[in-house]
C-alpha cells in the first residue's frame, strides 16, 4: 500500500499535467459537444442536438467520404512505397547514407512549402508534371488531368503529394530490417532461396511489428489529413468540396463558423471512428504480426 | 491537484493580471492590424503621427495574419488588444457574439458625426441597429478592361461594355483558341478572380437576404446563375476548366491572367491599380462600372471595407477611441488611404487627395461606392456558412455537372435550414442571457 502511495506521489507532477492538459480538455470537449458554444459566449446546453445534426449534415458525409477515400488509397500505397524504399536503402550500396538522407529530406519539408511547391508542379497548364505526362499522353490522343482543379483528380493529387512524406516510415522500416538476424538469410541461401522468397518468408514476417506500428500510425494520421489540402485550397476544400476533409470541416466549423460545440461533436465522432478502425487493425493483426526474440 | 491549480490561477499566481504599461510616461495601447508591405507602412505612418502628437497615449501597432481568428481567441481568453482591424464581412459574426464594443456612445462623447461618413460603409459596420466598427480603408469593385486586347479584337479601346449583353458579345470577340482548339485567351469568365461567386445576382437586381429571410432562389438570382452557366456552355466546361487550372491561385504574381493578358475583362477592386503597377507596369487598362443585366439598373458595385473596432474586454477603450477619432479624421483617413491607394470613407475629400491620387480611375470607384445600387455581403452572423454553400454550387455549374435551377434551389434549401438553426441559436443565447441577468 505504501509503495503504491509513494509511487503515485513520485509521478504526481505527470498526473497533474495529464489531468490539466489532457483529461480536462477531453472532458470539456465532450461537455461542449452537448452545447451550443461559440467560444465568445458561455456554452448553452442543448443535449444531443449537435450529434443529431451531424447525422443529417451532407457536408459531414461528404467530408467523411473524402477522408475515407484518402485513407483507403494512401495507406496501402504509403506502406508499399515505404517498404520498397526501405528494402532498396538496405542493400549496402556505396554512399547509402546519402541516399537515405535524400529520401528522408522531403518529410522534413514544412507542409505549407510542400503544398505551394506541388501546386506549381501540378498546375494543369504549365506544371512540370503535366509537361512530362503530356509528352507521353498527347501522342495517344490523351490529355493529362488538371489535378487540383478537377473534382475527379484533386484527391489523387493530394495522395500523390502526401506520399512524399513517407520518409519517417522508411526510417522505422530500416531500423526493423537491421534487426532481422543475418543467419536466417544465410540459412535460406543454403536452402537455395531466391530474393523474392527471402523477402516473402523472412523479411516481411519479421518486419511485421514495424509494419503494424506504421499502419496504425498512418491510419490515424490519414484520417486526420488537414494541412496540405487546407493550404492548397485556402481552406475552401474546392473544387466543389472534393477536397473537404473531415478535420478541415471540423476546423472551419470551430474557427470560421464559430460553432465550437458542433466541432467538438465532430471531434468525438472522429475519435470513435479512429478507435474502431484501430481496434479492427489490432484484431486483424493478431495472427499476422510476429514478434521475434 | 486540479482544484489546487484552479485555486492558484484564481489567486492570480499562475496567470497574473496584465499590468498597464507606459512608454515615456504615456499609456501604451495595443492595436492589431492585418496589413503588411506598403499597406502596413501606411498605417504605421498614421500611428506615428498620432503618437507624435500625444503626451498621454502611445499606440503600439502589431501586424497580424489571420487576424480574425487570433482576435477571436484573444477576446474569448479575456486578453484582447485595445484595437483590432477586422474585415467588414466578418464583423456581423463578431457583433452577434457581442465580441465588440458598440461605438455610438464613444462617438457621441467625442462629438463625431455619423453623417461625415459615406453611408454604405457605416451600414456594413452595423449589426442589428448597433454600430460596431468604423470604416478605415474602403473599396468598391469595377470592370477592369485591357485596352490593348480591345484594339487587337477590333473594339474601341476607350469604350467599355454598357450592358451585360454587350459584355458577353465583346467577350466572344476577345476569346481566342490555339490550333488544337485550346483556349489561350478569354474575354471574360465569371469564375475570375473567384472571390465573389455570391455577388452575380446583384447585377440582375437580386439580393441574397432581405433582412429576415434567405432569398437565394429569386427569379433575379436564377437569371444570374443561368448567365453564369452560359459561359461553360459557350466556351466548353472542360476547356474553361483547363484554362482556369493554368491561372488558379496567381493573383499577386505576374502570371495573374489579367496582367499576362490572358483574360481581357475582369471584376476587381480599387486595389487592382497597385498590383498592376507592381506586376504589369506597361499594361493599358481602364476601369468602369461593371454593366448590369437590367435596363436602368446602373452603377451596381460590390463594396467592402476594413473596419477598426474595440474588442469587448479591451482594457483601455477610451484611449483606443481617441486613436480611432484621429484615424477616422479627414487627415488620418487621407494619409492612410493615400498610402493604400484607395479612396476615403468620408464624404468630404480634400482636392489635393484627388489631384495627387495614383489611381487614374479613383473617381469611378468613389462614384460606385456612393451609388444607391452599391451592395455588400449580407449582414448575417452566419454569412461565412452561406458563402461556403455558394462556392461549391458555383463550381458545379461551371463544371456543367449541375444546372442553375438545381444549384440555386440547393443553396436556398441548405442555407434556409442553417438560418433556422442560427436564429434558434441566437434566441437561445438571448434567453440564457436574460435569465442570467435576472
Amino acid at each position: 500500500m505504501r509503495s503504491i502511495r509513494n509511487g503515485l506521489l513520485f509521478i504526481s507532477p505527470w498526473i497533474a499535467g495529464f489531468a490539466a492538459f489532457t483529461i480536462y480538455p477531453l472532458a470539456a470537449s465532450f461537455y461542449y459537444s452537448l452545447c451550443d458554444y461559440s467560444v465568445l459566449k458561455p456554452p448553452v446546453f442543448v443535449g444531443g442536438a449537435n450529434y443529431h445534426e451531424l447525422l443529417t449534415d451532407p457536408v459531414l458525409w461528404k467530408s467523411l467520404y473524402n477522408t475515407m477515400y484518402f485513407a483507403v488509397f494512401f495507406l496501402p500505397l504509403a506502406t508499399l512505397l515505404a517498404i520498397v524504399l526501405a528494402l532498396l536503402l538496405n542493400t549496402g550500396v556505396r554512399g547509402m547514407t546519402i541516399y537515405r538522407t535524400i529520401f528522408f529530406l522531403p518529410s522534413l519539408t514544412p507542409l505549407v512549402a510542400l503544398g505551394i511547391l506541388w501546386m506549381w508542379m501540378l498546375n494543369g497548364e504549365y506544371g512540370v508534371v503535366n509537361y512530362v505526362l503530356n509528352m507521353v499522353l498527347n501522342p495517344l490522343g490523351l490529355q493529362a488531368p488538371i489535378w487540383l482543379q478537377s473534382t475527379a483528380w484533386s484527391k489523387p493529387a493530394i495522395i500523390l503529394m502526401s506520399l512524399w512524406g513517407v520518409g519517417h516510415a522508411v526510417v522505422i522500416y530500416l531500423a526493423g530490417l537491421q534487426d532481422i538476424p543475418k543467419q536466417l538469410y544465410e540459412a535460406a541461401d543454403l536452402d537455395g532461396a531466391r530474393w523474392f522468397s527471402k523477402v516473402r518468408h523472412i523479411t516481411i514476417p519479421l518486419l511485421s511489428p514495424a509494419i503494424f506500428f506504421n499502419v496504425v500510425m498512418g491510419l490515424i494520421s490519414a484520417l486526420q489529413v488537414f494541412a496540405l489540402p487546407y493550404v492548397l485550397t485556402d481552406g475552401t476544400g474546392g473544387p466543389a468540396r472534393s477536397t473537404t476533409f473531415y478535420t478541415m470541416y471540423l476546423y472551419n466549423s470551430a474557427f470560421r463558423y464559430l460553432r465550437m460545440g458542433y466541432a467538438c461533436a465532430m471531434a468525438w465522432i472522429l475519435f470513435l471512428i479512429i478507435l474502431a478502425l484501430t481496434l479492427l487493425v489490432y484484431r486483424m493483426s493478431r495472427k499476422r504480426v510476429h514478434y521475434g526474440g | 491537484m486540479l482544484a489546487a491549480l484552479i485555486c492558484l490561477s484564481g489567486c492570480n499566481i499562475i496567470i497574473p493580471q496584465p499590468r498597464d504599461e507606459y512608454v515615456d510616461g504615456r499609456l501604451r495601447i495595443t492595436y492589431w492590424e492585418k496589413w503588411t508591405g506598403f499597406e502596413g507602412e501606411a498605417i504605421q505612418r498614421v500611428v506615428d503621427r498620432f503618437n507624435g502628437k500625444q503626451d498621454r497615449i502611445y499606440v503600439n501597432l502589431v501586424t497580424m495574419s489571420q487576424i480574425d481568428r487570433k482576435a477571436l481567441v484573444a477576446i474569448a481568453g479575456g486578453d484582447p488588444p485595445d484595437l483590432v482591424g477586422l474585415w467588414s464581412a466578418g464583423l456581423s459574426q463578431f457583433a452577434e457574439k457581442r465580441a465588440l464594443m458598440p461605438l455610438e456612445p464613444f462617438m457621441e462623447k467625442a462629438g463625431m458625426r455619423r453623417e461625415a461618413f459615406t453611408e454604405v460603409f457605416l451600414e456594413q459596420n452595423t449589426y442589428r441597429g448597433t454600430l460596431y466598427g468604423l470604416p478605415t480603408t474602403p473599396a468598391s469593385t469595377a470592370l477592369h478592361w485591357n485596352k490593348r486586347l480591345f484594339r487587337e479584337a477590333g473594339l474601341d479601346p476607350e469604350r467599355p461594355p454598357r450592358t451585360l449583353a454587350e459584355l458577353d458579345e465583346m467577350a466572344g470577340k476577345l476569346t481566342k483558341y490555339d490550333e488544337n482548339g485550346h483556349l489561350v485567351q478569354v474575354g471574360f469568365t465569371p469564375s475570375e478572380p473567384g472571390w465573389w461567386h455570391w455577388s452575380w445576382g446583384y447585377w440582375f437586381g437580386g439580393e441574397l437576404w432581405d433582412g429576415e429571410n434567405v432569398t437565394f432562389d429569386t427569379p433575379e438570382n436564377l437569371a444570374a446563375w443561368k448567365w453564369i452557366q452560359s459561359y461553360p456552355q459557350k466556351y466548353g466546361a472542360e476547356e474553361l476548366r483547363r484554362f482556369q487550372s493554368g491561372i488558379a491561385g496567381q493573383f499577386a504574381t505576374p502570371q495573374n491572367p489579367f496582367f499576362s493578358e490572358r483574360v481581357a475583362m475582369i471584376v476587381q477592386g480599387v486595389w487592382m491599380a497597385n498590383f498592376i503597377q507592381t506586376y504589369a507596369p506597361g499594361l493599358e487598362w481602364g476601369a468602369a462600372p461593371f454593366p448590369s443585366a437590367v435596363p436602368g439598373l446602373e452603377h451596381v458595385a460590390m463594396v467592402e471595407c476594413d473596419s477598426i473596432c474595440i474588442p469587448a474586454g479591451a482594457r483601455h477603450p477610451d484611449e483606443a477611441f481617441e486613436f480611432i477619432q484621429y484615424l477616422c479624421s479627414q487627415e488620418g483617413l487621407e494619409l492612410l488611404n493615400m498610402g493604400h491607394k484607395k479612396f476615403t470613407p468620408l464624404k468630404e475629400v480634400s482636392p489635393e487627395f484627388l489631384a495627387n491620387h495614383p489611381n487614374p480611375y479613383i473617381e469611378v470607384f468613389i462614384t460606385l461606392a456612393d451609388s444607391p445600387n452599391a451592395f455588400y455581403a449580407p449582414l448575417m452572423s452566419m454569412w461565412y456558412e452561406y458563402n461556403d454553400e455558394i462556392t461549391p454550387a458555383f463550381d458545379m455549374v461551371m463544371f456543367g455537372t449541375t444546372g442553375p435551377e438545381a444549384a440555386v434551389s440547393m443553396v436556398q434549401e441548405r442555407v434556409s435550414d442553417m438560418w433556422v438553426r442560427a436564429r434558434a441559436s441566437i434566441e437561445r443565447r438571448e434567453r440564457a442571457e436574460a435569465e442570467a441577468a435576472r
